[in-house]
């Protein structure tokens, strides 16, 4: 017997499962502390660099300011949908490819207009962003439907596949025929009023993806508190047997909570292209699709604890951008102080769901 | 076409499978002992970086891949502890190592951008390697290809046939019952990830040491994820991950062999054939039904349940 046990809650401890994302972030900055000074930076001055200078320095908070809201929009538009499947116990890790796909379905559509100036295009191309992420989505969600196909691998592996149509479509149809063949699309956010995601409040950061993803947060938590299949979506994931007693049909579920995420996914690449990247490159993905993993856990997969959670995120990835500006910290390293973040994450969940007992056990009960 | 030449080209697939193989077969024991790390990716790139990187200020590529090795059972055990101690979700954690293995990996990787690899030497074995078309194919080698295929029996054998094989199938199959037999699940699974982890570092290595050779940013690209991919069809087995990783290197090697060719087909087309060819085999193993999946696969254990 050893010094210390693990006892199981009847249910998950509340309170604290609302305190582990706070004490992981605490653990993070200790070890991240750690991790920068092994690097060579000054521990305090990194964090400070991460987390207060992009908001409140009086030279770069102006500039880092807006770039909360454009970073974090398409993370909480992402791991708005990631976290319906998540509790529902499906694994769709390839937001990545929904999102590629989105701007690029979306982006060709608008393209294929130009140079219009009609006010259907915008709406348009939103609409075909959100029908490219949600076909591929559906890819996994059709195979494990209809053969039982695992749905975390496909899904990963449309990652590469969407990759490598972005390629081909940068450097192909999509690229810009005045673009002396430089690879990528025409700029839309610059030469095709059109089909621009401007900035809505000039200095804020504010465009339509960042309103899609304030809409995404209410909806969800309508969804998850008000309609059936948010109930249905909890049930499958606490108690799948409870769940299929209950007449809940996992096709239904996984063709939604698939669909979904992969729909969002893709409304988050579009509003991308058309916005902050401003044109179809073969590069432009910045792998939000896979820390919108990171912030779907770490909101817990509540909707209002994924808002906090992106914007968190984002803020680390601005820091990090100024870390790197100022310190010259390698970007690598805010990958890995994510990565860590998740990590502290899981680990502390165990205090929520267990107690943590010091001494033999009782013989009662 | 002409240009493809097929002795070389079969010679050429063994290379491009040693790293899938080591990669799958060790999460093949890890998956056996009944858990379920997503993590490959993140070890394998690990062990790709860290491989090079002694390997390069060694000068020894063995002491590379043996360096790889233990990188990534280190970071393996980061996944152990959260998993097996704290009793955290598998998938998320295995997650969470392929994130920051990638993090980790683009970190120490830095300065070795454009390093050339110190080499590796391969192992003309006397006679065999001058029989025509099979000496080439089969017998002009480095020692990890060698090492690869020994290490596929050593598994098939210890699995079948020894009682550590036995032990570690049980606490697979059933945690609650090997507990209640007196088997140590956690200490079983620590050493099931441990072997994974080390076993992914060295397929890593081999990327980065031999195949490519030198260093770039997320060179892995997905082969973790391939491996991951094996485990399912190969339903188990080590022979068939064999088959599986052989399978799989073959269309890599095709595919890169068509590009260099110059084939009608656009290079990203090409490029993501084994990607679409690993779904559609993991499709048709399902359809015929995922037999072989060890019962407790990723399940959390604990004992007072």
């Amino acid at each position: 017997m050893s010094l210390f046990r693990l006892e199981k809650r009847p249910a998950p401890s509340s309170l604290l499962s609302g305190l582990t994302p706070i004490l992981a972030v605490l653990a993070t900055m200790v070890a991240g502390g750690v991790m920068f000074a092994i690097l060579g930076f000054q521990p305090l001055e990194a964090i400070r660099t991460i987390f207060w200078d992009p908001l409140f320095d009086p030279q770069f908070g102006p500039y880092s300011r807006p770039q909360l809201l454009v970073k974090a929009g398409p993370l909480i538009l992402i791991a708005i949908g990631l976290a319906l499947g998540f509790k529902a116990g499906i694994w769709n890790i390839g937001a990545e490819g929904q999102y590629i796909m989105g701007a690029v379905v979306g982006g060709g559509v608008g393209l294929a207009f130009y140079p219009s100036e009609s006010p259907l295009i915008f709406p348009l191309m939103v609409f075909a962003g959100a029908f490219g992420g949600w076909v591929w989505a559906s890819i996994p969600a059709v195979l494990k439907t209809t053969f039982g196909t695992n749905e975390i691998l496909v899904s990963l592996m449309l990652v590469y596949v969407a990759e490598n149509i972005l390629a081909s479509m940068a450097s192909g149809i999509l690229r810009n025929p005045d673009g002396q063949g430089f690879p990528g699309s025409r700029n839309l956010a610059r030469d095709y009023p059109a089909a621009s995601n401007p900035e809505l409040i000039a200095d804020t950061g504010m465009h339509w993806g960042v309103v899609a993803a304030f809409i995404a947060v209410i909806l969800a938590y309508v969804l998850m508190t008000r309609h059936k299949m948010g109930f249905a979506i909890r049930l499958a994931g606490e108690a799948p047997r409870a769940a299929r007693f209950a007449g809940v049909s996992p096709t239904r579920l996984i063709l939604f909570c698939l669909g979904t995420a992969g729909a969002l996914a893709g409304l988050a690449g579009l509003f991308e292209v058309t916005g902050p990247a401003g044109q179809i490159t073969i590069d432009f993905n910045s792998g939000y699709g896979f820390t919108a993993i990171i912030v779907a856990f770490l909101g817990r997969l509540h909707p209002v604890g994924i808002l906090f959670a992106g914007l968190l995120m984002a803020l680390t990835y601005i820091g990090g951008e100024l870390a790197q500006l100022m310190l010259g910290m390698p970007a690598a390293a805010i990958q890995l102080f994510q990565g860590m973040l998740l990590f502290f994450l899981l680990a502390m969940d165990v205090f929520a769901n267990y107690r943590l007992r010091i001494g033999q056990p009782e013989v009662t009960s | 076409m002409d240009s493809i030449n097929p002795i070389l080209l079969i010679a050429s697939l063994m290379v491009a499978s040693t790293p899938i193989l080591l990669a799958a077969l060790g999460e093949m024991v890890v998956e056996k002992a009944g858990v379920l790390n997503l993590g490959v990716e993140g070890m394998m790139i690990t062990g790709a970086v860290v491989g090079f990187a002694i390997g390069v200020n060694s000068g020894s590529s063995a002491l590379g891949f043996v360096s790889a090795a233990l990188a990534g059972a280190a970071l393996s055990m980061v996944f152990a502890i959260i998993t097996q101690v704290l009793l955290a979700n598998q998938v998320a954690t295995g997650l969470g190592l392929t994130l920051f293995g990638l993090g980790l990996s683009s970190l120490i990787g830095k300065p070795y951008v454009g390093v050339k690899a110190p080499g590796f030497a391969k192992l003309d074995i006397p006679f065999l390697s001058d029989i025509p078309v099979l000496g080439p194919i089969l017998f002009r080698h480095d020692p990890m290809v060698y090492l690869s295929l020994i290490l596929v029996a050593v598994v098939w054998y210890l699995l079948a046939r020894t009682r550590v094989g036995l032990i570690l199938r049980a606490v697979g199959e059933n945690h609650a019952a090997a507990h209640a037999l007196g088997y140590k699940v956690v200490r079983v699974r620590f050493a099931a990830i441990a072997t994974g982890g080390a076993m992914a570092g060295l397929g890593g290595a081999y990327v980065s040491l031999v195949r490519v050779p030198q260093w770039v940013e997320g060179m892995t690209a997905g082969a973790g994820w391939i491996a991951l991919a094996i485990v399912v069809f190969a339903s188990w087995r080590p022979w068939r991950i064999l088959l599986g990783a052989y399978l799989f290197g073959g269309i890599t090697v095709l595919q890169l062999n068509l590009q260099a060719a110059g084939s009608s087909i656009p290079v990203e087309y090409l490029s993501m054939s084994p990607y679409l060819v690993t779904i559609l085999v993991l499709v048709i193993i399902s359809v015929r039904g995922n037999h072989g999946a060890p019962g407790s696969l990723g399940r959390v254990f604990h004992a007072s349940q």
